[in-house]
């Protein structure tokens, strides 16, 4: 089968990485790949895109549980002992405080993701300015906005874990009713899309210890940090949910 | 140039690189390919198996033994599902949709490269544990593709509902992961890696029908991912998402007023537009071979591309006519029965374009026309039973019956098979830099053609019968005996359709290495993957990008040097 990818007689470049990444215009790598690239404009703007069609199937997935929530809730059903058809919709006490809490800490690392975006695309247009030598620019504020906001989702996510604590203590367990299956199922749902976005910061800083080359790295954290505003939105959107439609 | 000759590479070397691990698009479409080949074998055998079990119920069968009803079950659920997920899903839109989306936008590769190798290596994933579930203790599942609850959610519910149904779930689960990492990379392909002068409206149909395929599968199978999550929760952990109060072989179970409805619910919202990923693709392969073999530019090209819009739109708004036994409400199920009826008129559309290109044509008969040609006589006869089936009152005597089963294979498995069949014959030698051979292409048609005629047409005199379906033994009972005859026709027509497809795997892999040499366009096509070397570079345009001139459908162009103007060919633009 040597048919099946043959091999053109071009020049070979010094890029290595075994050369993969297709060439411009129109060419493009997965995030991380293809650093030396002349076209990070292009890039950031495919990375938006398909970030953009990325979280239209997340959407999806939220929509088709919330509805699976509503259809759930209003459901009535056969009662064994009364031989009646009955609620059986147990409205869940959730810890409304702590919830509060880690909305807040959402939040805030929200406001910080921005602040690391916004910080590293001035980064980003300086950098050929900075690179002329003997040009000074003092020194830019590193406030490291980017580990701060890992640190809150951290802090999220163990908040939301404490509220599953706090929810066993009260009584409601994945399996005791409905709506606990549901706030269960949709808090992890988040969570783990949650986690996914932080370990992308955590690629991004430590990019940014490796020293490479701040465009990469800016499309890195302006795509996670677009993707973790989305997140906050979410989330805003599963507590109403679970708060209004009790 | 010299600055653009800067940035061709050269392919990996390395076996692994190259065709294990593979970035390029092209070997990815072509693992696909293979997957779904080895996928179709599967398939096929199991198919057999179950039309042997129907007329010779008791036969001890060398292998696999005596098929018990349980297990005629279990063969239709693993069947049906590696039909739709791992035939019909993966190589028309994955394998095909690979291999030449993006040389037809004139793009050097995917726009996401690691993401398409993942997107491969997961569906490859899925299928290895769709699979193990046959060696699971109890075996496969018998809930049938539609994995209808509370049969599917509680492990006590029959054979094979245990790992089996586990495994399955598992299975449909990363699959769906796979499918939306591969819509999320087709659809930032076509929208943002296209050449210069490949604008939406010069793409030819194949890459509309890919585009609309990958978004009907962006908002579908999160939906089904949900929904397997949500099943597999009742199934491990307690939960009643779809089970009531139940009471199995005497035991009460657990669960408490889930409903079952609401898996059917968000299974069919997937379910329906899945049928539209698996037939899309077909229908832009058919289009474009339409027109090349007819010499005619394609009949009404913008009517074509609103028409995939207005189906892969209303595909989402269709799925309760897979519920009018389900107890819905009259109202909702006239207002489903509305919108499905409405799906034929973009249909129509279609087919009347279709038949409107070949319309005084000087058609050159090559196996892909016949392909292409026979995918619209399928999608026809099958389609035309859609408007019954779209009525309640004869839907309800309809569903389950064998009818229904005629009329989704022809419209949604063999229309699809046959769009693929048309995909291989068309493409192979821009794929393999060699011809298949003709006249075995032409003989497998025949039989192909005509054998899946008599498999499934009779199937719905069956169906109206009263045959019904996913039932396993019909020769004990007395208002079926007059039917055993045209069941046993079926089945031998099952067997020697089945026969005449060792044909086409000979000249696959037999023109493979020894078919003639084939040009860079033998068939005078006028899309961009024609106009690169066969089989195209690493890069897919060797290191120089295309600009796109013209339509993608130039043929007979009067005035024109040639019968038809490539899609770059600069001259003749000032003729316009
Ligand atoms: C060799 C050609 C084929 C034969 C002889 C065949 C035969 C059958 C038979 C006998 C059944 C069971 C009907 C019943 O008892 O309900 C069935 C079901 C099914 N087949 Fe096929 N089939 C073929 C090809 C295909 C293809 C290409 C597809 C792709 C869509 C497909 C998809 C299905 C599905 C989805 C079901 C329903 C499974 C279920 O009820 O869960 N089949 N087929
Ligand atoms: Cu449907």
């Amino acid at each position: 089968m040597a048919t099946l990818s043959p091999t053109i007689r071009v020049q070979q470049t010094d890029q290595g990485g075994g050369g993969t990444a297709p060439p411009i215009p129109g060419g493009g790598g997965d995030g991380g790949r293809g650093d030396g690239y002349p076209d990070h404009g292009q890039r950031l703007r495919r990375l938006r895109l398909a970030l953009a069609i990325g979280l239209t199937s997340v959407t999806m997935i939220f929509i088709s549980l919330t509805s699976a929530y509503i259809v759930r809730r209003g459901l009535p059903t056969f009662d064994d002992h009364t031989g009646t058809y009955i609620q059986d919709w147990i409205p869940v006490q959730l810890p409304l405080a702590l919830l509060l809490i880690n909305t807040a800490l959402l939040a805030a690392s929200s406001l910080t993701a921005e602040l690391a975006r916004r910080q590293i695309i001035r980064q980003a247009a300086l950098a050929p300015v900075r690179s002329i030598p003997g040009v000074s620019l003092g020194r830019e504020s590193g406030f490291p906005w980017l580990a701060l906001t890992v640190v809150l989702g951290f802090g999220f996510l163990t908040g939301q874990w404490l509220a599953w604590r706090e929810l066993a203590d009260r009584g409601f367990y994945l399996a005791t009713s409905a709506s606990s299956s549901f706030v269960y199922l949709l808090t992890a749902v988040h969570g783990v899309h949650l986690i996914g976005g932080i370990l992308v910061l955590l690629y991004a800083a430590v990019v940014s210890l490796l020293h490479r080359p701040v465009e990469g790295r800016r499309i890195v954290v302006d795509v996670t940090a677009w993707y973790w505003h989305f997140m906050f939105g979410l989330w805003l959107g599963i507590f109403a949910l679970l708060w209004f439609v009790r | 140039m010299v600055a653009q000759d800067a940035h061709a590479h050269a392919g990996p070397q390395g076996f692994i690189r190259k065709y294990v691990f593979s970035l390029d698009h092209k070997v990815i479409g072509l693992q696909y390919y293979f997957l779904a080949l080895a996928a179709v074998f599967v398939g096929m055998f199991l198919s057999l198996l179950m039309r042997i079990h129907m007329i010779w119920p008791t036969a001890i069968l060398p292998l696999v033994g005596e098929i018990r009803p349980e297990t005629y079950l279990q063969l239709l659920t693993m069947h049906g599902t590696i039909m739709v997920f791992f035939v019909l899903t993966t190589a028309p839109q994955s394998g095909f949709g690979n291999y030449f989306l993006p040389i037809q936008i004139g793009a050097p590769d995917m726009a996401f490269p690691v993401l398409n190798m993942l997107s491969f290596w997961t569906t490859f994933v899925a299928f290895v544990v769709m699979l193990a579930a046959f060696f699971a203790v109890g075996g496969a599942p018998l809930h049938g593709w539609t994995g209808y609850a509370p049969l599917s959610a509680l492990t006590n519910s029959g054979p094979g509902e245990q790992l089996g149904a586990d495994l399955w779930i598992t299975s449909i689960a990363i699959f769906c992961i796979a499918s939306l990492m591969g819509a999320l990379n087709f659809i930032t392909t076509v929208l943002d890696l296209r050449a210069k002068g490949m604008t939406m409206m010069r793409m030819p149909l194949t890459c509309w029908a890919w585009l609309i395929t990958a978004i009907l599968g962006l908002l579908a199978f999160g939906v089904l991912l949900s929904a397997g999550i949500l099943l597999l929760l009742d199934r491990n952990l307690g939960t009643s998402f779809y089970v009531p109060l139940v009471v199995v072989n005497g035991q009460v179970m657990g669960h408490k007023g889930g409903s079952p409805l609401l898996w059917q619910h968000l299974f069919w919202f997937f379910g329906h537009p899945e049928v539209y990923i698996a037939i899309l693709p077909g229908m832009g392969v058919a289009s474009q071979l339409l027109s090349t073999f007819a010499r005619k530019p394609i009949f009404g090209y913008k009517a074509m591309v609103y028409a995939i819009m207005a189906i892969g739109i209303l595909g989402f708004v269709v799925w309760g006519h897979h519920m009018f036994m389900s107890g819905m409400s009259p109202y909702s199920a006239f207002a489903f029965s509305i919108m499905t009826m409405a799906i034929g008129v973009p249909s129509a559309i279609k087919t009347f374009n279709w038949l409107g290109t070949l319309y005084k044509a000087k058609i050159r008969f090559q196996t892909p026309m016949l392909y292409a040609i026979g995918f619209v006589s399928l999608f026809v006869s099958g389609g035309l039973s859609g408007p019954f089936l779209a009525q309640p009152v004869l839907d309800i005597p309809l569903h389950d019956t064998a009818f229904v089963v005629g009329h989704f294979h022809l419209i949604m498995g063999v229309a699809a098979i046959f769009g693929m069949f048309a995909g291989t014959y068309y493409w192979f030698p821009k794929m393999f830099g060699r011809m298949m051979n003709e006249s075995l292409g032409r003989i497998h048609f025949v039989f192909t053609l005509i054998g899946t005629y008599c498999i499934f047409m009779p199937m719905h005199y069956l169906g109206m019968a009263g045959q019904p379906r996913r039932y396993s033994q019909f020769t004990e009972v007395a208002y079926l005996q007059h039917l055993m005859p045209l069941n046993r026709f079926i089945t031998y027509a099952a067997f020697v359709t089945i026969a005449a497809q060792v044909i086409f795997v000979i000249n696959l892999f037999w023109s493979m290495f020894k078919g003639p040499k084939a040009s860079d366009n033998p068939w005078e096509s006028t899309t961009l993957e024609w106009t690169t070397a066969t089989p195209p570079p690493h890069d897919n345009f060797a290191g120089h990008t295309p600009v796109v001139y013209h339509g993608p459908y130039e043929y007979s162009v009067p005035g024109a040097a040639k019968d038809y103007v490539m899609q770059t060919d600069p001259a003749g633009v000032t003729a316009h």
